[in-house]
């Protein structure tokens, strides 16, 4: 039986962000849901998408060099003793 | 294991149900430690408690009053998405480093006038990209519109239209005519395949890597990312989900 409705695995994996942020309507939601329960290829597609997310939630920024850090904070010095000044 | 460590405090704070939709539960601000809070917010008759506005409100001030471990905290926290975004406008980390430094200037003259309409994050963040637009112009440099306005002009299919069936398949056409391979768990979980998921995110274009550094690195809201970059809710998720699936084909490639 054809569901006219159904969405193919093209058009799924156009969604996995939009199911996952539940930004999908009440009915594509049970669509996507539906799909994903009878097909492997999206059930296997939607896992490594979360597993993505998962992994690039463990990397850490480290772009903060100290060179940056000391030339920032010599803003803030020089911004805080201006303030000062201007007390004076 | 500090892998371990970063996955369950990042899964704390944002991940909620992961296996489900994605909840969002991180509160505004909320990894910043906070300087002295009152913890309930006077402002709300109920009493509930608030964390967002007094802590806002208790960085202005221990800033304003000049307070350098306040200050350095903020940068420590903020330096790598405040360069993120920059380098959507500029085309190196020299200058967005640059562009950075000139935005904390901006943002401690103007302190004084901050009223705490938006978040702190978000004005700090607005004032960067007006900084970097102006240093974009200044050097010549044509930011098209599109960058973050309209992403969805140039479509972007998230797996390649090959793997699926023509659309002139008799019985079902756009289902996988090469699927998703298995990923072998133990590879996935090795160090190795986090590299390659950091070179995946450095290798997207800046405007998609921002968004995935903001909300699944640094764990934002959508609701964050969208007021500090001035993004349709539309337009964000369309960048954070070209992102995700870039990284996604990266890794199949290097597993598979």
């Amino acid at each position: 039986m054809i569901d006219v409705e159904a969405f193919s695995c093209q058009e799924l994996v156009e969604l996995v962000t939009d199911y996952l942020e539940g930004a999908l309507s009440t009915a594509d939601a049970r669509r996507f849901e539906e799909h994903i329960g009878a097909c492997d290829g999206c059930t296997e597609y939607l896992e490594q998408f979360k597993r993505v997310i998962e992994l690039t939630g463990t990397l850490t920024p480290d772009d903060l060099t100290p060179a940056a850090e000391s030339a920032l904070l010599d803003v803030f010095r020089s911004w805080t003793s201006a303030q000062e000044d201007q007390v004076e | 294991m500090s892998d371990n460590r970063a996955l369950d405090r990042r899964s704390r704070g944002r991940l909620a149900q992961l296996g489900e939709r994605l909840v969002y539960t991180q509160e505004v601000g909320g990894s910043i430690p906070s300087p002295p809070t009152h913890g309930i917010d006077p402002g709300t008759a109920s009493g509930t408690f608030v964390r967002v506005e007094p802590t806002e409100a208790d960085l202005v001030a221990a800033l304003r009053a000049g307070d350098e471990e306040t200050f350095r905290r903020i940068v420590r926290e903020w330096h790598s998405s405040l360069l993120h975004v920059a380098q959507i406008f500029v085309p190196t980390r020299a200058v967005a480093e640059e562009v950075v430094q000139e935005t904390w200037l901006r943002v401690l003259g103007a302190l004084d006038r901050f009223e705490g309409r938006s978040s702190l994050k978000t004005w700090v963040f607005r004032i960067l990209v007006n900084t970097a637009k102006t240093r974009a112009q200044r050097e010549g440099r044509v930011i098209p519109f599109s960058a973050l306005h309209d992403p969805a002009r140039v479509p972007e299919a998230a797996v390649d239209a090959d793997r699926f069936l023509a659309d002139s398949h008799e019985r079902t056409p756009g289902a996988w005519s090469s699927p998703p391979p298995a990923l072998p768990e133990d590879r996935l979980i090795a160090a190795e395949t986090r590299a390659v998921v950091a070179q995946a995110i450095d290798a997207l274009p800046a405007n998609q890597r921002a968004v995935i550094s903001l909300r699944d690195v640094e764990g934002w809201s959508s609701d964050e990312v969208r007021n500090a970059l001035d993004l349709t809710e539309v337009n964000q998720r369309v960048l954070l989900h070209r992102a995700r699936s870039r990284v996604r084909q990266a890794l199949e490639e290097y597993l598979a």
